[in-house]
């Protein structure tokens, strides 16, 4: 029933989600009256909120395999990334200053990467291929004698894609190379198996998964060991690798929203996936020239990021103000520069300046999708008929060959 | 990105979306901007024998902006003459339209649209008195 919907519909899943019902729950108590500071080691307020904190260290360590022992706090994934990186980094530059990423990583680990390069280091960004994956081979011929550190995202952030992390680790260990995996758009998505994986170090979010926002957690193996220096130096929290009064009741809401992934994520999963099948066939059926963005088989179930080709995207976000999106076009960017991940793939700027990114989650409905594909079908119509590059396209002329004056 | 009041309208309402006949000889076709920047606007005018602009229309791919620039401007150009269309300034839409700074060049490109389309036609009549 379209007039019980609520709009907009948001279908902005991966930029943040809402905090479950059960997490916003499970965090009150410890705004209220459980208060107490966790490095209290005085009284039983402190005890109490100790003992919140490592059931929470244990919930989150259950979803991705791990120990609980070898999971740090953090404000989220960017310090996390900042953490793993320049902790690495700073830790064995005494062995090498080269550093491997990826250009389709997200800002958190590229800035930082900039960052090391102010400071001395040397960084090979690899591309990657048309489908957005890393070329495993690619990857293992930029490894130097002196690469100290690797740092791949498992799941891109705008299309989803999810990288072969297992085997780009084991070539890592084969070189004696740090393996940090930015996890933030992963945990509660993908399996994660820590204790199995040949990963060094991994950044997690709780916003991405029903958790609130202002709290994440690295991951810092402990056998064999990875080495960091710290980067936010004082009390000595979390073994002196992230100093900070530790976030009680951001904590308990991240240990809470991993336990509720952890058990509901396979039908969750089966059940997202279907919506998505939904919204593309709905898409694709009655409308010419779209495009998916990024590789649909080796990709998380919530994500779909397509270009809808002769239409600009902001102008289409415009036009479907009701529903919450984001679009890859330079108009909605502040740097004015279209989507650095789209053109990575090898995408003309004109499709990246088309693309809009579907991400639906835990309470999207068969309604919301519907609604969404009848939108789009109308309004893609409507810009295509006020779009001079669909009419050039109809009469049949090639915009590749059309001289453009550039602006 | 908040839009002001006016792109809202003409973004919502486009005035004079459509096509003319491009061989006509009173029509001037300006078609300005690149696909890869993601602005392009076709400008058409039609323009009678007092060489008074009687109809313009417009098609355009971009942002909300440039779509009411182009909307506008077909308004303005209706009923001026040649020389009232290519003073229009590019100030004028951007305050007319309140485009903030980020959006400034979608005026400069509506501007340009005109200066193509006048180029056009007066291309054709030069043409055509020649033959």
């Amino acid at each position: 029933m379209e007039d019980a919907l609520k709009l907009p519909i948001y279908m902005d899943y991966s930029a943040t989600t809402p905090v479950d019902p059960r997490v916003v729950e499970a965090m009150i108590p410890w705004l209220g009256e459980r208060f107490g500071n966790p490095a209290s080691r005085s009284h039983a307020y402190g005890w109490e909120a100790s003992e919140a904190v490592e059931r929470a260290r244990a919930e989150v360590a259950a979803l991705v395999g791990a120990d609980a022992r070898e999971l740090i706090w953090t404000s989220g994934a960017t310090d996390s990334d900042n953490l793993a990186i320049k902790g690495a980094a700073h830790f064995h530059q005494s062995r090498g200053k080269h550093l491997i990423t990826v250009k389709t990583e997200h800002k958190a680990v590229l800035d930082t990467m900039r960052e090391l390069e102010r400071q001395g280091f040397d960084v090979t960004y690899l591309d990657v291929q048309e489908n957005g994956l890393l070329d495993v081979d690619a990857f293992a011929a930029a490894i130097r004698p002196d690469t100290i550190l690797a740092s791949v995202m498992l799941v891109n952030n705008e299309i989803g894609v999810i990288q072969p992390i297992e085997t780009l680790g084991r070539i890592c260990r084969e070189k004696n190379v740090v393996f940090h995996v930015d996890a933030a758009q992963a945990a509660g998505k993908v399996d994660i198996h820590l204790a199995a994986l040949p990963v060094d170090l991994m950044s997690l979010s709780a916003h991405k998964i029903y958790g609130p926002k202002g709290i994440g957690a690295l991951y810092v193996r402990r056998k064999p060991r990875a080495r960091i220096e710290a980067q936010m130096h004082g009390g000595g929290h979390e073994r002196g690798l992230r100093s900070g009064t530790l976030p009680t009741h951001q904590i308990v809401g991240m240990g809470e929203a991993f336990r509720i992934a952890r058990e509901e994520m396979a039908a969750e999963n089966a059940r997202i996936l279907a919506l998505r099948n939904r919204l593309l066939s709905g898409l694709q059926n009655g409308m010419e020239h779209i495009y998916v963005n990024g590789d649909l088989e080796a990709r998380v179930a919530h994500n779909l990021n397509v270009s809808f080709a002769y239409v600009e995207g902001e102008s289409l976000m415009m036009a479907v103000k009701d529903i919450a999106l984001s679009s890859g076009s330079a108009c909605t960017s502040a740097s004015l520069e279209p989507s650095y991940v789209l053109r990575a793939l090898g995408r003309s700027d004109e499709l990246a300046h088309s693309s809009i990114r579907f991400s639906i989650g835990r309470f999207t409905t068969a309604e919301e999708v519907d609604y969404v594909v009848r939108v789009f079908r109308e309004k893609i119509a409507r810009l295509r008929e006020m779009s001079p590059l669909w009419e050039m396209v109809q009469e049949g002329v090639d915009l590749a060959s059309v001289q453009w004056s550039a602006h | 990105m908040a839009y002001s009041e006016k792109v809202l309208d003409h973004y919502e309402n486009p005035r004079n979306v459509g096509s003319f006949d491009k061989s006509d000889e009173h029509v001037g076709t300006g078609m300005v901007g690149a696909p890869a920047c993601g602005d392009v606007m076709k400008l058409q005018i039609k323009v009678n024998e007092a060489g008074v602009i009687e109809d313009a229309c417009f098609k355009t791919y971009g942002c909300g902006s440039a779509i009411a620039s182009s909307s506008l401007v077909t308004e303005w150009v209706k009923g001026k003459s040649i020389e009232e269309a290519l003073a229009i300034k590019n100030s004028q839409i951007a305050e007319e339209l309140a485009l903030p700074p980020v959006k400034i060049h979608c005026s400069v490109l509506a501007e340009d649209a005109i200066r193509a389309a006048v180029d056009d036609y007066r291309k054709k009549q030069a043409g055509g008195e020649e033959q």
